[in-house]
């Protein structure tokens, strides 16, 4: 891969730092009025997720890492590793609990997912921001309560424990942001 | 019937197919709003009133220098090629200073000058690679003279303020309780390694300073209004006089900061062709250990200090920062009619 200088890290450059691959967030060049300039760049590990700010001196380098973004359908788990495949060339990559992290409480067959790959290997996977998954378990409904009031939680077809109204019943379909964990609506039952 | 004119210069109804065109180019308007430009043409309005009323003489000269500069931290932009230029190429100007000090030791007496300056790979919400510098030489003045007229300069263009000034060595006792002095630099680094992930950052006692500096003296300046910062250490005077001072030897040199943003330099200039000459010498061998292009002197400068440069004091200051805190914006590119990218 290419190396790359400091006054070259954009928002979205993937680099290797100390042997993690990183996604530059933000890139502050600092000087003081005669002498050392560095650069405070903020980035995330997109290994373990963690975002932090390192300085570097201006001008040095580091190597460009090997990441790239793929949007890819998930197919199925066998409980040690979960399956994708890429649409266009139906290529299939399995990805491990590590990289699916808590990603698998909002995995449904067959949706699209966002699959980070590094060199070629799945590192992370993202789902989309929204699903509509069966509910399994809740409390019954209770009859004649409107959408103001209470809630209760229920358990999805993935594991995933949501709070819902309490009108809402098991078996029913539901939409949910997968990056707050909220309900949104009743959806059309599939 | 009245004829209808036609217009043959107003584009055609239908738009050419897509596929002819050139690309669509949104980036061909400024950056900066016109209330922007007509602040920025007030302040030069403002600054020539100011000098003309003290009897500074405005000068210009070269943008396209024979030398460039040897500071180890500065690196200019080159022109390589054109029938004028030699097959040294020419350097643009990083700052008007030399050309001044040769002014200067002409005779020409207090000066100031509004120019162009450039240094290469400084970018980003302060630095524009290219960015306009207001500096000027007052015959007579010290450093403290000169700061006194900066602030008035300051405030004839900001409006009143109160301002202080601070040494280098209170500055980091009082914001980080440590003696830029005495501090070993393994204390130094152990301070910035405590606050700040450097990962294997290495370097000498002033890379540490300057880490500091950035990183946790100029925030803590943010809430301070005009605060000017005074004798600096002997390793960062640059083209300063150094002198002892309470047991310390310190660079005669000043900076101001406006609410923690670096706004000018000044110095008690040095005179001496022959330390001025060890110094030049000095950065390009340390220029050389960073692995570094060595810069040719500029024998003129020098010629000039040995031909006898008046005692005298000069400050740079950064007008594109100037309306950074005249207008309250917070980024260079928003007050460039045409920041770099756009340029």
């Amino acid at each position: 891969m290419a190396n790359f200088s400091t006054n070259e890290f954009r928002s979205g450059l993937k680099v290797m730092l100390d042997g993690d691959p990183c996604s530059i967030l933000e890139n502050e060049f600092v000087k003081p009025g005669k002498g050392q300039a560095f650069n405070r760049v903020r980035m995330r590990n997109l290994r373990t997720g963690r975002v932090w700010e390192r300085t570097f001196k201006s001008g040095e380098t580091l190597e460009g890492a090997d990441v790239i973004d793929l949007t890819m359908q998930y197919l199925y788990t066998d409980g040690e590793f979960w399956y994708f495949m890429e649409p266009d060339t139906f290529e299939q990559h399995q990805a491990d609990a590590k990289a699916v992290g808590d990603a698998y409480l909002w995995l449904k067959e067959q949706d699209n997912c966002e699959v980070t790959l590094y060199n070629g290997s799945p590192l992370s996977v993202a789902p989309a921001n929204f699903v509509e998954l069966e509910i399994v378990e809740t409390d019954p409904g209770l009859k004649g309560d409107t959408a103001q009031g209470g809630s209760k939680p229920a358990k999805l077809s993935t594991g995933a424990v949501v709070k819902v109204p309490l009108f809402i019943t098991t078996g029913e379909v539901i939409r949910v942001d997968t990056r707050t964990g909220e309900y949104q609506n009743r959806a059309s039952k599939s | 019937m009245i004829p209808v004119p036609v217009n043959t210069r107003t584009a055609p109804a239908s738009p050419e197919p897509a596929a002819t065109r050139g690309p669509v180019l949104r980036d061909w308007q400024p950056a900066a709003s016109t209330a922007l430009l007509r602040q920025r043409a007030g302040l030069l309005a403002l600054i020539r009133e100011f000098f003309a009323e003290r009897g500074v003489l405005e000068v210009e000269t070269p943008l396209l220098c024979r030398s460039g500069i040897t500071d180890p931290a500065i690196e200019p932009l080159q022109v390589c090629s054109g029938r004028s230029i030699g097959a040294d190429g020419r350097y643009l100007q990083t700052s008007p200073e030399y050309a001044m000090k040769r002014l200067l030791a002409a005779g020409s007496g207090s000066i100031y000058q509004v120019c162009k300056a450039f240094r290469d790979g400084e970018a980003g919400a302060r630095h524009n690679p290219e960015f306009t510098l207001l500096e000027w030489y007052r015959p007579g003045l010290d450093h403290h003279q000169l700061m006194v007229e900066v602030a008035d300069l300051v405030c004839h263009c900001l409006g009143p303020r109160p301002w202080q000034a601070l040494s280098y060595r209170d500055l980091f006792l009082e914001s980080l309780d440590i003696d830029p002095f005495s501090a070993s630099v393994d204390t130094l680094c152990g301070i910035a390694r405590g606050h700040f992930d450097v990962g294997n950052l290495e370097g000498d006692r002033d890379l540490w300073l300057d880490l500091l500096l950035t990183h946790a003296v100029e925030p803590w300046l943010a809430g301070r209004g005009i605060c000017f910062v005074y004798d600096y250490p002997a390793s960062q005077a640059a083209l300063a006089r150094i002198v002892e001072r309470d047991g310390y030897w310190v660079a005669e040199r000043f900076e101001l900061y406006v609410d923690g943003l670096e706004l000018a330099n000044g110095y008690h200039e040095l005179g001496d062709e022959r330390e001025q000459r060890a110094r030049f010498e000095a950065d390009n061998r340390l220029r050389r250990q960073r692995g570094l292009a060595t810069r040719p002197l500029d024998e003129q400068l020098l010629a000039a200090l040995a031909a006898g440069l008046p005692a005298c004091s000069g400050v740079a200051l950064g007008m594109d920062r100037l309306l950074l805190c005249a207008s309250g914006e917070s980024d260079i590119r928003r007050v460039l009619a045409f920041p770099w990218e756009r340029s």
